[in-house]
This record gives structure tokens, C-alpha cells and sequence, in this order.
């Protein structure tokens, strides 16, 4: 890589100073600071949650909450590592909860704890209404619930931050499963699809194109190429 | 941040040029054609890259350089402290590997009444299944079959794949679509209940399940819930470092580290599923990477060294939109979907050079070819180069808001950096994106190791020499299902009689009576960025630059 002209600019990690490039993620200024990560780290790229993370800026009183592997880092900046922070998850079996009496509170009795002060949508890194959510489970509105969590990355940082002691992405994906297993309807298309398979409609075709020369085969994939229409 | 003033000459003249593609698209190859593009510009085929392992059953076999310095390692594991009498956990089936296939093997094998343990390297979830944004495939729609899912994915893969194992795939495919269903998978859906498909490059149905750009993360979360719901034991941040076989060569368990302590923990176990994912942490040719944190061939390597079997290692895939720019997303993934959707690849003059639905490894060829020989690339600040992926053209196509409808994930990572992906194109540059080969195995995911297992990214044959896109994650989830329940009808019932490494002492003494010293051990676990490291280093782009 021909980088150049490097800024340096000075970071603090747990209070020590190390001097990094600008421009940086956190997690490759750490990386940078020669610190290895081991925990805090999965896909960098922004959708596990594995590199939960607090800082602080210069001269701000606030702390905030990101993804490490997808904040820039800026001068001066005091960095940390997040511990891991466990979390009661409910036990269920989607498939044996009964949605139409459903009273999500029993599951996760802490819901009622709620008192709306919206910390939980402030420290979501993927900007995700988890306040709405919340109010919304606590309504029995299933498929709001779904709407605007569906981008969770499982972060845990709004339940690190909740004063209510509420784990809202644990209550997120229980109503989420069971809006997908309860609440889709079955789609009839694949329900004729494995009826054909388990009757055995495509054995014979496939036990013949299994023995069909390359040659064959490259001509029937080209056909099918240029019949097969828009794409989506 | 948004584009550097260097790089807006060439966005306006992408602007220029839009209306004027738009019902002008470039001709897709003919066979000639892709042939020679590839022979000539797909990193595949360049010479020097591969070396032929020197050593262990796998003699011969063609594999990147990167992989053979690993496999030809000596162990990480001090043989002479550890016991093996002493197994620290007993389980009926061990599986290694926490993204998709492991997980999904771990509960197929629980559901058939095994016990089962699962260790995986990082978190739970954490691996490249999280990761997939754009769909999985399957023969849903009325219009399509299992035999045109068959051939689409035979000539994918060249022809070389082996016919039994994507026959299983493709039949079972639509079965898996049900299971994840099932279990609370909130897949896309049309008003009338069937499914929202789509059809990424070189399928010929549309066929690609999505959850927004969102599926991996999707799929991801419910399965591991699951897990927790069943109370399957699940090991975190312990990664297997070496298989354990009994007198006879079959596989008895394997030998864990713990990240956090630096212990080693044995488990004893009738069966093993590997499913450790791929290989893109080693970064092959020097290629930025769309994988996770912990794809580094660590499957490959303890398998090899316990006799397993090896296909087509040599094969990787570069997909062929990683991002080029912003730089701190540099290797990241930009779904086939967005092609799919309508958006044309363009050089910096804004014409097109290739259709935008070729193949990945076509694709990946024609820009590498672009930004090097023909010096048509966009350069950046930062010295990496790259191609338009032209974006706008999907509200163009589809109506707009059809982008932020449907990308809404990648919309929020550009955004971050000042780039408004639905009025903007954006630089592309191929990345390591998959490990096509892996240890071969049956339509059991049986390998030629009793009671060892491989399922997902590890295993090798069923796409061949090159696999189209969404057909990763049904293979995840089909061999998966297979292996895991395989397994668990057909573990050892009889505790093996001794415990064994003496497949790794005897892999140390051959490196030794050839003289191989790599001065590492492997497997490598997670990549070093430390320092210096930690700045993204791309030498094939490097290389090609410097020899215009
Ligand atoms: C960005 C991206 C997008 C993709 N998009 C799509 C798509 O849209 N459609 C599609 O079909 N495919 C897609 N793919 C490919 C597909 O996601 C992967 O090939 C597939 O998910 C691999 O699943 P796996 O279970 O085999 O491996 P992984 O999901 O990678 O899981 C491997 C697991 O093993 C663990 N592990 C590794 N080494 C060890 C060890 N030594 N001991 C214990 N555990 C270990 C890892 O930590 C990880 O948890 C995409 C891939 C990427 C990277
Ligand atoms: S909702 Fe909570 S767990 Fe989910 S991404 Fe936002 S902060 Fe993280
Ligand atoms: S942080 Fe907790 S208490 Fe505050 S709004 Fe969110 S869920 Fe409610
Ligand atoms: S490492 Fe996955 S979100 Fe940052």
C-alpha cells in the first residue's frame, strides 16, 4: 500500500498513550497500539456485535457506545475494552407458544420496568428504536416488534446501558421467532415443491443428468441462461 | 469524508454516462471468451501462487501458498505435556465450528438424540455465515426444479463437482427453506405468501431467499437461540487445535485451547463435525478479505494432518465487488444482489467492460483486468485501485427508495463515511471471498477418516472448482442437517481403547527427515494485525500497478 503521508494523531488505551494513524478504526487503532484481540472482535464489518464498545472524546462529558470495528477513531480519543457483560435469556420452544394468548410480560417480566428514558435507542450503534420495540412488545404489537429490530447485531450495549435492567434484544428475537414460525403464512409454492421431492418427481431427471457429458450439460446451462428472464 | 476530489472527476463522468447504459447493456461472454479471461487475468491461474505439499497424504495436492506454509507447520501443541487419559469432557458428538453448519449440526445431532458438545473459536455466531448479506438458494418457485438447481450449479462449479453430493443439495434445499422457516426465520415474502426470491449470477431461476441484506445475521440469531434453548453445551473461545484419532486412525476427539488461559482441553468424543469455515484470514495473494476475524484454515490443516483428504484446494474466490473504498472498509462484501438489482460495473471513464451478471470469477477476472493491464481503474488516495459499481442505476431501474428499501444495511456502513450509496457508485475491487475445495467428503459428509465429519465452507466437492452465489449457505445448513444427524445415528459406541497424537508426532518427524522449517506453528487460530499489520495491505494490487 502506498500510504504516504501518515497523520499520527495520540489515543489514549486504558490511559495509555499510544500515537496512531488518523482515520483509523477503534479496532485497528487498538490493533495499531500492538494490542492482539481475542475477544471483542468477530466479522469487522459491522454486523456481528462482537466489538461492543465505550469511549470517550476530548473534552466531552459523555460516554459514548459503538461498533469498534466501525467507529473512526479522533485525537485524543480514550478507548477500552468491553468486558463481556451476560444476560438472562428466557428458555422456550417457539413452535409450542400459543401467539393469540401470548403475554410477552410473563416471559420477560422486566419489560414492565420500562420508564421510557430512551437510553437504549441512544447507545444502539445501528441507530435502532429500541425504546419503540420495547413499548411495542410491551403492547403485544408483534410485527412492529419486528420491523424495527430486524437489524440488531446483538450488541448488548442497549441492555449494558438500560437502568431497567431489560435485555432488549433477547425480547426482540423471542417475538421475532415467533412472528416468523406463528404469524407468515405458509407459502403454497414450497409446500407443492416438497410434496414433488418426497414423491420422487425429480429422481429420474437428476439420475440422468448425473450421467449426461459436460459437453450436454454447458449446452441445456446456456438455454436456460438465455430464456431466464429479469432477475429479480 | 465522501470522495476525494481526485476520485469526482470519474463519479461525474459515471453520471454522464447512466442514461445512456441504461438499455444498453454489455454482451455477456461466450465460453471462448470467458475461458481465455480467466486463463489470463483470474488469480487461480497464475502461477507461483500454489505450491504442491510436500508432505502427509496429501502429497501433491495443489494449495495456496499461504495454506501449504501451515499444513508443512509443526503443531502448536506441546505433545509431551499433555495426557490423554485424562479426557476433561465425554461427549457423543463433538462439534467444531459455532457459525452456520456447526450449529446446525450440533442441533440435528441433539434432535436424533446425541449428546453433544459444540466449541467454537470466538463467540457463538461469530463466523462467515453472520456475515452473508445476500440470500440462500433453493428451488421454490413453481418454475423451478431441483434439476435446473443441479445443472446451474454443475456448470458453476466447471463441471467439477462431485454429482452425488449436489444432487443431495439441490433436493434437499427446499426442505431446508422449511426448517428455517419453522424455527422462526423471518424470511422475505410477496403478498401472496410465497417466497421473495431473487437470482444472483449464473443461476438461471430465481431461486435466492433473502432476509433484506440481512440473512446470514438472521439465520444466525435464531439458530444460536436455539442451541441455547436446547441446553446443548456450547465451549466459547476454545478453539480445537488438533484432532485426537484411536490406534486404528480413526478420530476419537480433539484437543482444545482455551483463548483466555492458554489451557488445553481434551475431549473425548464418538464422532467429530468439523465446520470451521474458510480460509480468507490467510489472505491468498495477498488479497484484502470479506471474511471474519477467525478464517484461517484451521479445519484444513488438522484435518490434513490426521489423514484426511483434500479437493480442489488450489480453487478460491475472489468475489468480485469488495469494497476499494472508504479505506476502513476496505475487502468488505457488496452483495451480488446489488448487480442483480441493477447495478452496472463501469471503469473510471464510466463505460461498461463486462455485464454486470457474469459469474464471480469472470467478473472478479474482467476488473482486475480493467484496473491493471488496461489502466482503466480509479485510484485512490491511499494508492488502492478499483471499478464503479453504479449503484444509482438501482433507483433508476427499480423506482425511487428501491435501494434503501432493500440495502438498507449497506446504506448505513457508506453513510458512516459520507457516501450516499443510492446517488453515488461506489469503488470496487475483488476480494477473498470463499474457499471453494476443503476436505472431500460423501453425501453424508462423511470424510475418509471414520467418525470424522466436515460440513459447510471445510468441506471440498460440492461446488467444484468455482460456487455461485446463495449456494453456500444451503450448503451450510444441508450438510449440516446431514452429518449432524449421520453422526449421531452412527458414532462410536464403544469407547475407543487409546487415546492418540501420533499422527502429529509423526507429521513433526517427516517435516524434520525433509528439512521443512517454516519457523511457525500452526493452525494459526486468529491472523496477527499487530502493529504495522493493522494497516491494510493489499500486494496483488501492488504488484500488478508496478509491472505497467
Ligand atoms: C461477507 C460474506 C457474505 C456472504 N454472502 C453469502 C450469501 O449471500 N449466500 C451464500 O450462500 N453464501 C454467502 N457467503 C458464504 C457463506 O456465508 C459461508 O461460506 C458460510 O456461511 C460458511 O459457513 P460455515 O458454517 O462453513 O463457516 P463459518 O460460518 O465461517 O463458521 C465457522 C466457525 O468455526 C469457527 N472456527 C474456526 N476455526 C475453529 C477452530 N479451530 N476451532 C473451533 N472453531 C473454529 C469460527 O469461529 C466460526 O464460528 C458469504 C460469506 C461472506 C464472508
Ligand atoms: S438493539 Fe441493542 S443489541 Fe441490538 S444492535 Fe441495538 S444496541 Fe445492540
Ligand atoms: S433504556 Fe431501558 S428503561 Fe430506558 S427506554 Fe430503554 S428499555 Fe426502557
Ligand atoms: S467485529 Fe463484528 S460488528 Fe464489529
Amino acid at each position: 500500500m502506498k500510504n504516504k503521508n501518515v497523520t499520527m494523531i495520540p489515543i489514549y488505551v486504558m490511559g495509555k498513550k499510544f500515537e496512531v494513524p488518523e482515520d483509523l478504526t477503534i479496532l485497528k487503532a487498538l490493533e495499531f497500539s500492538g494490542f492482539k484481540i481475542t475477544r471483542g472482535c468477530g466479522c469487522r464489518g459491522g454486523v456481528c456485535g462482537a466489538c461492543a464498545t465505550v469511549y470517550r472524546k476530548k473534552g466531552d462529558y459523555r460516554i459514548m457506545t459503538g461498533l469498534a470495528c466501525q467507529t473512526v477513531i479522533e485525537p485524543e480519543i480514550s478507548l477500552v475494552q468491553l468486558p463481556f457483560i451476560s444476560a438472562r435469556k428466557a428458555q422456550y420452544a417457539v413452535r409450542d407458544i400459543d401467539t393469540e394468548s401470548l403475554d410477552l410480560v410473563k416471559t420477560y417480566p422486566e419489560l414492565m420496568r420500562c420508564m421510557g428514558c430512551n437510553t437504549c435507542t441512544k447507545s444502539c450503534p445501528v441507530n435502532i428504536s429500541v425504546m419503540d420495540y420495547i413499548s411495542a412488545a410491551i403492547r403485544g404489537n408483534l410485527e412492529e416488534v419486528v420491523e424495527l429490530s430486524i437489524e440488531c447485531v446483538m450488541c448488548g450495549l442497549c441492555a449494558a446501558r438500560c437502568p431497567a435492567e431489560i435485555t432488549p434484544y433477547n425480547v426482540a428475537l423471542f417475538v421475532r421467532r415467533l412472528y416468523g414460525t406463528h404469524k407468515l403464512k405458509k407459502s403454497p409454492m414450497l409446500e407443492q415443491r416438497l410434496r414433488d421431492i418426497e414423491n420422487g418427481t425429480y429422481k429420474a431427471e437428476i439420475t440422468q443428468l448425473k450421467a449426461t457429458d459436460v459437453k450436454k450439460l454447458q449446452e441445456t446451462f446456456n438455454e436456460l441462461q438465455a430464456n431466464k428472464g429479469a432477475s429479480v | 469524508m465522501s470522495y476525494p476530489s481526485g476520485m469526482r472527476t470519474s463519479v461525474e463522468k459515471v453520471e454522464q454516462t447512466r442514461k445512456a447504459r441504461l438499455n444498453n447493456e454489455f454482451p455477456r461472454l461466450s465460453v471462448d471468451d470467458k475461458a481465455a479471461l480467466l486463463r489470463n487475468h483470474h488469480p487461480d491461474f497464475r502461477e507461483g501462487d500454489k505450491l504442491n505439499l510436500r508432505c502427509g497424504v496429501n502429497k501433491g495436492e495443489r494449495v495456496p501458498k499461504v495454506l501449504a506454509e501451515l499444513i508443512e507447520s509443526p503443531s502448536r501443541l506441546n505433545l509431551a505435556s499433555l495426557d490423554l487419559t485424562k479426557p476433561d469432557y465425554k461427549t457423543d458428538v463433538l462439534v467444531i465450528g459455532g457459525g452456520g453448519g456447526g450449529v446446525t449440526a450440533a442441533l440435528t445431532a441433539h434432535e436424533h438424540g446425541a449428546k453433544v458438545i459444540l466449541a467454537t473459536k470466538l463467540r457463538l455466531g461469530d463466523s462467515n455465515t453472520i456475515m452473508a448479506e445476500g440470500g440462500i438458494a433453493a428451488a421454490t418457485l413453481a418454475e423451478d426444479s431441483p434439476a435446473i438447481h443441479y445443472i446451474d450449479t454443475m456448470a458453476g462449479g466447471r463441471f467439477k463437482n462431485i454429482p452425488d453430493v449436489v444432487e443431495a443439495l439441490v433436493n434437499d434445499a427446499p426442505f431446508i427453506v422449511d426448517w428455517l422457516t419453522k424455527l422462526g426465520v423471518v424470511f422475505d415474502r410477496k403478498a401472496d405468501a410465497n417466497y421473495f426470491t431473487h437470482m444472483p449470477a449464473g443461476h438461471s431461476r430465481k431461486r435466492s431467499h433473502s432476509i433484506k441484506d440481512l440473512t446470514g445475521l438472521e439465520i444466525m440469531r435464531v439458530l444460536c437461540d436455539e442451541v441455547r434453548n436446547k441446553g446443548i453445551e456450547v465451549l466459547e473461545f476454545s478453539p480445537a487445535v488438533e484432532l485426537i484419532l484411536d490406534a486404528d486412525g480413526r478420530c476419537a476427539g480433539a484437543v482444545l485451547e482455551d483463548l483466555d488461559t492458554g489451557r488445553n482441553i481434551i475431549v473425548e468424543a464418538g464422532a467429530v463435525v468439523m465446520a470451521t469455515g474458510g480460509i480468507g484470514r490467510l489472505h491468498p495473494n495477498g488479497f484484502p478479505t470479506s471474511n471474519h476475524y477467525g478464517a484461517t484454515a484451521d479445519g484444513i490443516v488438522m484435518a490434513s494432518r490426521a489423514n484426511a483428504k483434500l479437493l480442489y484446494m488450489e480453487y478460491i474466490q475472489y468475489h468480485p465487488t469488495g469494497v476499494a473504498w472508504p479505506e476502513q472498509m476496505l475487502g468488505l462484501l457488496l452483495s451480488e444482489a446489488l448487480r442483480a438489482q441493477g447495478a452496472y460495473v463501469v471503469n473510471c471513464d464510466g463505460e461498461q467492460f463486462v455485464n454486470r451478471l457474469e459469474t464471480r470469477d469472470a467478473l472478479a477476472a474482467a476488473i482486475l483486468r480493467e484496473c491493471g493491464p488496461r489502466g482503466k481503474g480509479v485510484e485512490t488516495p491511499t494508492g488502492m485501485v478499483g471499478a464503479w459499481l453504479d449503484t444509482p442505476m438501482i433507483d433508476l431501474i427499480g423506482g425511487e427508495g428501491t435501494f434503501l428499501r432493500r440495502f438498507a444495511g449497506i446504506d448505513h456502513r457508506f453513510k458512516k463515511y459520507g457516501i450516499n450509496p443510492a446517488k453515488e457508485p461506489l469503488l470496487v475491487y475483488p476480494t477473498q471471498h470463499y474457499q471453494n475445495g476443503g476436505v472431500a467428503i460423501n453425501v453424508h459428509g462423511e470424510t475418509n477418516i471414520p467418525y470424522l465429519y466436515m460440513a459447510g465452507e471445510v468441506a471440498g466437492g460440492v461446488h467444484g472448482h468455482n460456487r455461485l452465489g446463495a449456494n453456500s449457505l444451503v450448503d451450510i445448513f444441508v450438510f449440516g442437517r446431514r452429518s449432524g444427524r449421520h453422526s449421531a445415528e452412527n458414532y462410536r459406541k464403544k469407547p475407543a481403547e487409546k487415546l492418540s497424537l501420533d499422527h502429529v508426532s509423526a507429521h513433526q518427524e517427516e517435516l524434520k527427515s525433509l528439512g521443512i522449517s517454516s519457523g511457525i506453528t500452526s493452525p494459526m487460530i486468529l491472523p496477527d494485525y499487530r502493529f504495522e499489520k493493522a494497516l491494510t495491505s493489499t500486494q496483488y494490487v501492488n504488484e500488478i500497478v508496478e509491472a505497467e
